[in-house]
């Protein structure tokens, strides 16, 4: 159909589409698609969003995988030793590069990433989904804000541990000093660890958005941001919906797994 | 407040008086296309060299500059005046209010906020008002969360106690003696919240959503100018490096102002 249709064509196509009922039917009408999973057709292409969302997610997911692989340990590594070495150069270093990770955007440092690493040294491919070596580039852009919150609060909980009374028990009694980090500290720092971690992980699945359109990621992110800029409803929609859910999902699972790492947590919630 | 605070609110400051003050200063014009000087390389005429229609990119960095710190900080205040009334009124009321206020607040909190934020951008006419819009709405919910906890602790002091004792009515007690210290709370939340606001305006703007052409925005001429980073990278650095620094900053004087009401490691 074209901009010259007859008149009868487009009231035809209203009537197949049901643009001729009322705001409030339709309303319905689209919760109930919703309910059943199906998210409509894009206007471009015609797909249903659905299968494109569930065609794309894993991409996303092991995007998001990656990152994590890489936020996770250096995070915990950077924040630890910040703790251990308050006062000195280490801990400077490590706070600016954390405050430095927050502040650079990330379409930012994608590009500049992109043009040092894949156009200057041409060690990794600019864009496109594939093995690991698409992976790298994207995935160390989406790692580095994570791994400066996760640094920041491993630092500062692992500081409020060190001035624990029972950490004076446990120097007391002669415990080597990696006995205590690993079973003492880490131990109780874990839960803001693990609450980090989880959010991060639901956002890398939401914050993807940026990066794998840089990077030519074939994952939900982009599928959003091509949606976003041909204003595709459906998809914008599928996507907003698909993406609130997993991020809600994700908390819930951070939420229980608390309930396996801290017995206190449990006990809180009898009292109630 | 610390050293690194100061020095960063200083950067902060000459950075928008400079934005401010851009059509006295001796800067070229920032919507001037001038075609006899496409794609010059950064150098005295332009210090930050000139884009792909010859306009300079140092003019239209220190403009976007009014736009992206002007933008964050209406967000702020918005988000403020709304979290700060919310929280109040939750706080203090307790009871129903405060359950249905809190449920609320629980209900945006768990949205991502950038996909929330981009949802309400692309559902009203994009603009710098719509970011307005779509960063308050989001942000306004941990003001909210933050002054209901700071309340519920002041409302059992004594002071409030010897106020009731004098026959203060609740609006008197509530306006006089517990908003007031709420205030230093909120300000301190506003300049952590800055630095995120900021990326959140350069990200809505990158993806098309904020101020629309001929406005430059530090986000927006990342993606204009994207296409030409192998030849002319200097197009995408210097807004890039001016987003960066202006968070840095931020985030630096947030943290300070943390440090200083004692509250650091709070995930605010």
């Amino acid at each position: 159909m074209g901009e010259r249709a007859s008149p009868e064509v487009i009231e035809n196509i209203r009537k197949e589409i049901g643009a001729d009922k009322g705001f409030f039917i339709q309303y319905v009408g689209y919760l109930k698609l919703l309910v059943s999973g199906d998210f409509g057709r894009s206007y471009y292409t015609n797909r249903a969003v659905m299968s494109e969302i569930l065609a794309k997610f894993p991409n996303t997911m092991k995007l998001a995988f990656s990152a994590m692989m890489i936020a996770a340990p250096f995070g915990i590594i950077m924040g630890l030793a910040a703790a251990y070495q308050k006062g000195g150069f280490i801990e400077r270093a490590i706070d600016s590069f954390s405050i430095a990770g927050l502040s650079v955007p990330v379409f930012w440092s994608a590009i500049m990433f992109m043009l040092i690493f894949s156009l200057h040294f041409k060690l990794f491919p600019p864009s496109g989904t594939g093995d690991i070596r698409f992976l790298i580039l994207p995935a160390l852009v989406l790692s580095i804000p994570a791994m400066a919150t996760l640094s920041r609060v491993t630092k500062t909980t692992v500081m409020d541990i060190l001035r624990m009374p029972y950490i004076n028990t446990a120097r007391a009694k002669g415990l080597s000093p990696v006995k205590i980090s690993m079973v003492h500290v880490l131990k109780n720092a874990i839960i803001p660890i693990v609450t980090i971690i989880g959010l991060d992980f639901a956002s890398y699945l939401n914050g993807a958005v940026v990066t794998e359109t840089i990077f030519g990621w074939d994952g939900m992110g982009r599928f959003t941001m091509d949606g976003i800029i041909k204003r595709d409803y459906p998809v914008i929609m599928g996507c907003l919906i698909v993406g609130t859910v997993v991020f809600i999902l994700v908390n819930l699972l951070t939420d229980i797994i608390y309930h396996y790492l801290d017995p206190r947590i449990r006990l809180h919630v009898k009292d109630r | 407040m610390s050293k690194t605070g100061k020095i960063s609110l200083f950067v902060i400051s000459v950075f928008f008086v400079v934005s401010l003050l851009s059509p006295f200063l001796p800067v070229h014009d920032f919507s001037r296309v001038d075609l006899d000087s496409l794609k010059i390389h950064p150098g005295i005429e332009h210090p930050f060299g000139t884009d792909n229609k010859g306009r300079d990119i140092c003019a239209r960095v220190i403009y976007g500059g009014k736009i992206s710190i002007g933008v964050a900080m209406v967000a702020a205040f918005v988000s403020a005046f709304i979290g700060f009334t919310v929280g109040l009124a939750s706080g203090f009321f307790g009871g129903r209010i405060d359950t249905a206020l809190m449920s609320f607040v629980d209900f945006v909190l768990s949205f991502p906020s950038l996909l929330l934020a981009i949802a309400i951008s692309i559902i009203l006419p994009p603009g710098i008002y719509t970011v307005m819009i779509a960063i308050s709405v989001v942000g306004w919910a941990s003001f909210a969360r933050l002054i209901r906890g700071h309340v519920l602790t002041l409302k059992d002091m004594p002071f409030v106690e010897a106020a009731r004792a004098m026959g203060c009515s609740n609006m008197r007690i509530l306006f006089y003696h517990i908003a007031p210290l709420c205030v230093p709370l909120g300000l301190v939340m506003m300049g952590v919240k800055l630095s995120g606001f900021i990326l959140t305006e350069a990200t809505l703007s990158f993806l098309g959503l904020g101020a629309q052409p001929p406005i430059p925005t530090w986000g927006s001429m990342i993606s204009a100018n994207r296409a030409y980073i192998l030849t002319e990278p200097w197009m995408v650095i210097f807004p890039g490096l001016a987003i960066s620094i202006t968070a840095f900053c931020f985030n630096v004087f947030g943290e300070s102002l943390k440090e200083r009401l004692d509250i650091t490691g709070k995930r605010l």
